[in-house]
Parts: C-alpha cells; structure tokens; sequence
C-alpha cells in the first residue's frame, strides 16, 4: 500500500515537473519557430541560442510587481488563476505517457491513474477549464477584460460540442472510454507500424479534433479572447507578476494537454517501433505542438462572426456526420 | 454545393499552399542581424559622426571660415574663431547640434579645407541631451579611415566645378 | 469510519454548504460558483455510489455548459452585486414565509423515507453489481427501457429552444426601415424610431 502511494506520488511529481518545463520550453520553441517562419532569429541572448530565456522570463515574472487594479472583485481575482492553471494539470492525470515499465524491480504502469472514463474526464477538465479565464474576464475592472472573458466562453461552448463529438468516432470502434484501451487498441506488429492508428481510421475526426482542440485552448486563429490587436491582453489584461505567470503557464499547459490527449487518441500514443515508447510519445507530442505553433505562424485571425459560423455551421455538422458516418459504418460492417 | 466544393478545395489545396509558405521560410536563413553583436558594414559613401581633421604636422586644417555654418539646412553648426600667434584663424568653438544634424554632407562639400568630413559611425544614443553637443575635442580624434572615398569624388568635383569660394 | 465514509462526508458537507451559500449571495456571480462547488461535490459523491458516469457527465454538461452560459448571460447583462436586488419585490406574509419552508422540508422527508431509501442500492448502503452505474449500462438501460421517455425528453428541450427562439425574435422581426441595397424602397425615416 505504501509503496503505491509512493509509486503514484512520484510519478505525479515527475509528470508535473515535466509539464511545466515543458510549458517553459513550449514557450521558447514557440518564439524561436515563429521567428524563423517570419524570418526572424528569435531570443538569442540567454544561454546558447537563447536556450534558457524561459528562465529568465521566469524570473523577470517573478520579481514583478503584483499590481492588483482599484475596483477588482478581489475573491474571483485571486481564484481565477488557480482555476485556470488547476484543471490544466489535471488532464494530465489520465494519459498514458508509456507503456508499463520495470524501475528498481517494481512494475510501474505508464499512466498515473487508468480511469476507465478518462475520455469524459478529459472532456470535464478542459471544460472546467474556461472558468479562470471567464472568472478573470469578469472580475478585472476592465472593458478589455470584459469582452475577452464574454468571447471566451461563447467560444468555448460552441467549440466544446464539435470537439467531443469528434472523439466519439473513436469511441464508438473502440467500444471503450479508457485512454489505455484506446492506446493498446492501437498496437499493430506489422511494417505499417500507423496502420492502426485511428487517424487511419477517422481522417475527419481527427481533422475536426485538430481544429477543435486550437479553438478550445485559445489558440491563433482562434485567439479572440486575448486579441491583443483589439484587446490589449484580453482576460489577463489587469493581471501582472506571477498571478499573469500562471494564466501563461496555464495555456501553455492546455496545448501540451491537448497535444498529449491528441496523440493518444488519434497517433497511437506511446506506440511505435524500435524507440522506446516515452520517446515516441515525446516525438509524437513534439510534432503535435509544432503544428499549433506552425498554424499560428501561417493564418490570420478569425472575426468573431466568422468563428460562430465556422463553429456552428461547418464543424458542428461536420462533426455530427463523422459520429453518424462512423456508427453507420460499424453497424453494417463491424 | 458550389460552395461546399469550394470549401474542400480550400482545405485541400488552398491551406497546405499557406502551410508551405509559412515552412518555405522556416529553412531560410533569417534575415535579421545579430544586430549589437554583428554590425553591417555600412556603405562606403555612408554619412555618420562628424570628423574634423589635422594636417600632418597637427594643426587643425578648420579656419573657421563659417561656410560650412552658413551651408547647414539644419542650421546645427555653431563656431567662434581665435586667432594663433602665428596669425592664423582657427576655431575656439566648434559645436554641432547632433539632435538638429540631418547627417546631409552640405559642410563636408561647404568645406574649401577639406577639414570636416563624416564617417561611418551610426551609434548616438545617449542618456541625455547634453550629450548629443559635439565640441571640438570629440570631433578632432583620428578618424579609422585614412581614404575617405567621398574626399575623392569631392576633389574630381572641385576640378571641374571649382571650389565654393570661386563658384560664390 | 472508514475513508469511503470520510470522503463522503465531506463531499456531502461541501455540496449542501454550497447550495445554501447560492441561494444566500446577493452577487450572482458568486452564486454560480458556489454552484459550481456544489456540483462538484456531488460528483464525488456519485462517483462514491459506483455512478461514475453520472459524476463525469454531471461535470461535462452541469459545471461546464450549462453554468458557463449562465456566467455568459450574467457578464453580457453585467449584473453586478446589488443590495437592492429585493427592493421592489412584494414582501410575503408571516404565513407564507414559514409555511412553504416547512411543507418543502416535510416533503423532502417523505421523498427520502418512503421512495429513495427502500429501494436505494447503494455503494453507502449495501452492494451493487459489477458495473452499476458505468457507461455501458447506463447506455443499455437509456436506449432499452428507458428509450420513450428519452426521446420525450429531447422533444421536450426542442420545444423549449423554439419557444426561446420565437420569444427572442419577435421583436426584430419587423420590415426593415430603411434601404440597404441600392434599388429597395425605403419608407421615409421616422423620428420616432429609437437605435
């Protein structure tokens, strides 16, 4: 009993370090990528190649200011950030990074719990988590602020139905809600090492997932609620020092958790051959968030209207047909 | 139909194009300098900080004769002569406003002694305006360059047109 | 007292604690978080009972559709607290006041003594089968015996968003006042027309 309490606290512990630097060095890789498609160089004056500037932010952010504006309502304030950051970690808590391994003779599941409804938990998690940006939206005493938390949620609502009903294609040929299901679901001996891989199998699904899952985590194109060509900063427009710092780390939590969710759903997860599993997952997540920063780099923002149409009249069908095509295709040939 | 048609064609092939372009420019070299690390070496004809030169045995080759004063648009140049004990004019005062200068060359061509010329530096900024009043002292160090390519032409220039006094 | 009671306890005591601080918040956003709280708590609860999926789904539609529509709404009216939120109502009589309380408690009394508890087969008060409550049962019970009342339900909602969207566009639902295409006919502007 001992030794599973302390198994899973280690692996919680070591999951959390390894989603924070990575949220660090998302943010570097980030810069970097953009600046080389806008051919730029980038941050190059911290370390080699600017490598720890994440650092330096880190502490630039932490020695600043907390400058709280007059008029805040002081308790939402304060908890926004916290319900932001929060279920942004807690997706993590569900996805299997690697298949199980042997450390100091004790057999360690790749995942730290396998709930055998982590789907919907994914889904609740990345739903809760538009409450801190809501929360901050409303309780700064800022126009900016105001209409950044009002756009984020109608965003968000409308963008959270294409993007669970994109899963359910999955769900429905995999007959489990278990991300380890689905992963070893996934496993395939042969040379096509991708042939049983569901973005295979659901081309449109994960293309609705793709979308989706940019438009959830606030992303560029889908960036309306922190536009700061007309929003200065959006939501966090009235947030500074560290409580701005956790608003940060939170979205860029969100993308790595949505990359992470993304390849265990659609890329085989931590499947593949001749490299151990971690790494695959690690490449696989790599490839994932270069192409949300990719993207970023190569269009444009939406108009609001233009998101409510594309969300309601593109991908909601879009995502409805996918579900309808897919049951229809396992009740006549599954 | 059309339009959903058009749709599929733009997802296709419209956005990959728009994806390749973004990629194209991800292989190049950047064309950004390094800047404060790696400095562009500036053109030769480039007008910079102000010099003002010697002759070789170290007297200063300005007699304060104002032509140079008188050519500035920017009216940025200020100057009082004094007289040496072997009777020549020479500057006591030589000022240029570096926050009026428009770095146009007018002196460096106004010049009959070929004693101001400007050359390549480009860094000014300084933390107070105090700061951007160049006296003699500064102006009078060597300059890096010995052949100013500008003097050169100046001097084609001259043969043909005459020098400022004779064409005034 | 074993941890599953423990946990219990304070899951219930969090989830009732939430519901009365909503109904006590003259803030109506605070209300909504207490209400996020509160239905929190009662995930926890229901995933205590073997209910997991009613706990997931309790959060994915309760806390994060449902109440962040409300927050939308309550940010698009900008309602902010108002102490005189209660100053034009009607102030009810002595007897109303103590009387719809206490037939709502006897009520409650009656519902849990005589309907839920006899028949309640709970992880708290006795066993349940394997999978009670996981997604695939409640799928089969939803789509077998209970596929009428499903469906009646979803006509039901329909119903109501059509109600809400004939509600909503009355108003606008007028000719147009003046020409916005070159070539359309456009009455003479009214001074008494507002925006």
């Amino acid at each position: 009993m001992l030794e599973m309490i302390l198994i899973s606290s280690a692996k919680v512990i070591a999951v959390i370090l390894a989603v924070l630097t990575g949220c660090a060095y998302a943010t570097y890789m980030e810069r970097k990528v953009v600046a080389y498609m806008q051919h730029r160089i980038g941050p190059s004056y911290a370390g080699p190649y600017g490598l720890l500037q994440p650092l330096a932010d880190a502490v630039k952010l932490a020695f600043k200011e907390d400058i709280v504006p007059d008029g805040v309502e002081r308790i939402t304030y304060a908890i926004a950030p916290i319900a932001s950051f929060v279920p942004a970690m807690l997706i993590f808590a569900v996805v299997p990074f690697s298949s199980d391994f042997t450390f100091f003779g004790y057999d360690i599941p790749g995942v730290i719990s396998d709930l055998n409804i982590g789907v919907l938990y994914v889904l609740a998690m990345t739903s809760l988590g538009i409450y801190g940006i809501v929360l901050a939206g409303w309780s700064s005493p800022s126009k900016y602020s105001l209409m950044g938390g009002i756009r984020s949620s109608a965003q968000m609502i409308s963008y959270e139905i294409s993007y669970g009903l994109s899963i359910v294609g999955i769900l429905i040929i995999g007959n489990s809600l278990s991300l380890t299901d689905i992963v070893s679901q996934q496993a395939s001996e042969s040379w096509l090492f991708f042939g049983n891989w569901y973005i295979v199998k659901q081309p449109l699904g994960f293309l609705l997932y793709l979308v989706c899952a940019i438009a959830e985590t606030n992303r560029a194109p889908f960036d309306l609620p922190e536009a700061e060509s007309e929003l200065v900063g959006g939501y966090h427009t009235e947030y500074s020092s560290m409580r701005f710092s956790m608003f940060f780390i939170a979205e860029y939590a969100y993308m790595i958790g949505v990359a992470t969710v993304g390849t265990t759903l659609f890329l085989g997860g931590w499947n593949g051959p001749f490299l151990p599993p971690i790494v695959w997952f690690v490449i696989k997540v790599f490839m994932f968030m270069f192409f949300y920063i990719w993207l970023r780099a190569t269009f444009p923002r939406f108009r609001y209207d233009q998101l409510m149409q594309f969300g309601w009249k593109v991908l909601f069908p879009l995502a409805l047909l996918n579900t309808m095509g897919t049951a229809a295709w396992v009740v006549l040939f599954g | 139909m059309k339009d959903i048609l058009k749709a599929i064609g733009n997802v296709f092939i419209k956005m990959p194009q728009g994806f390749l372009v973004t990629l194209k420019y991800f292989f190049k070299k950047p064309v950004t300098l390094d800047y404060p690390r790696k400095k562009k070496p500036m053109v030769p004809r480039y007008r910079g900080k102000h010099y003002l030169e010697r002759y070789d045995d170290g007297t200063e080759r300005c007699v304060c004769c104002g032509l140079c004063a008188a050519a500035c648009p920017a009216d940025a140049i200020y100057m009082e002569p004094e007289e040496t004990e072997k009777g020549e004019r020479k500057a006591k005062v030589y000022e240029i406003n570096l926050l009026r200068c428009i770095f146009c060359g007018f002196c460096e061509e106004a010049c009959p002694e070929e004693a101001i010329f400007l050359g390549q530096e480009y860094e000014f900024s300084a933390d107070a305006r105090n700061k951007f009043l160049w006296t003699k002292q500064d102006m009078l160090v060597p300059h890096p360059r010995k052949d100013n390519p500008f003097k050169r032409i100046l001097r084609r220039v001259r043969k043909v047109y005459g020098t400022p006094e004779a064409t005034r | 007292m074993t941890i599953d009671y423990t946990i219990f306890l304070i899951s219930a005591a969090v989830a009732v604690f939430g519901a009365t601080m909503m109904i006590m918040q003259r803030n109506p956003v605070a209300s909504v978080l207490y209400l996020i709280v509160s239905l929190v708590a009662q995930a926890v609860v229901y995933v205590q009972l073997g209910a997991i999926f009613m706990g997931a789904i309790l959060i994915v539609v309760y806390a994060g559709a449902i109440l962040v529509l409300f927050l939308f709404v309550i940010m698009l009216l900008n309602l902010r607290a108002n102490p005189e939120l209660s100053a034009g109502m009607p102030t009810l009589s002595w007897f109303t006041r103590t009387a719809v309380p206490v037939l709502l408690i006897v009520e409650l009394y009656f519902v849990i003594d005589r309907v839920m508890l006899p028949s309640a087969p709970t992880g708290m008060l006795g066993e349940v089968e394997d999978n009670f409550g996981a997604v695939h049962d409640v799928a089969i019970k939803m789509f077998t015996d209970y596929l009428y009342p499903m469906q009646l339900t979803g006509v039901l909602l329909l119903v109501a968003v059509v109600g809400a969207v004939v509600i909503a566009r009355r108003e606008t639902a007028e000719p147009r006042k003046t020409a916005v295409n070159p070539g359309d006919k456009a009455e003479k502007p009214s001074n008494t027309v507002a925006g």
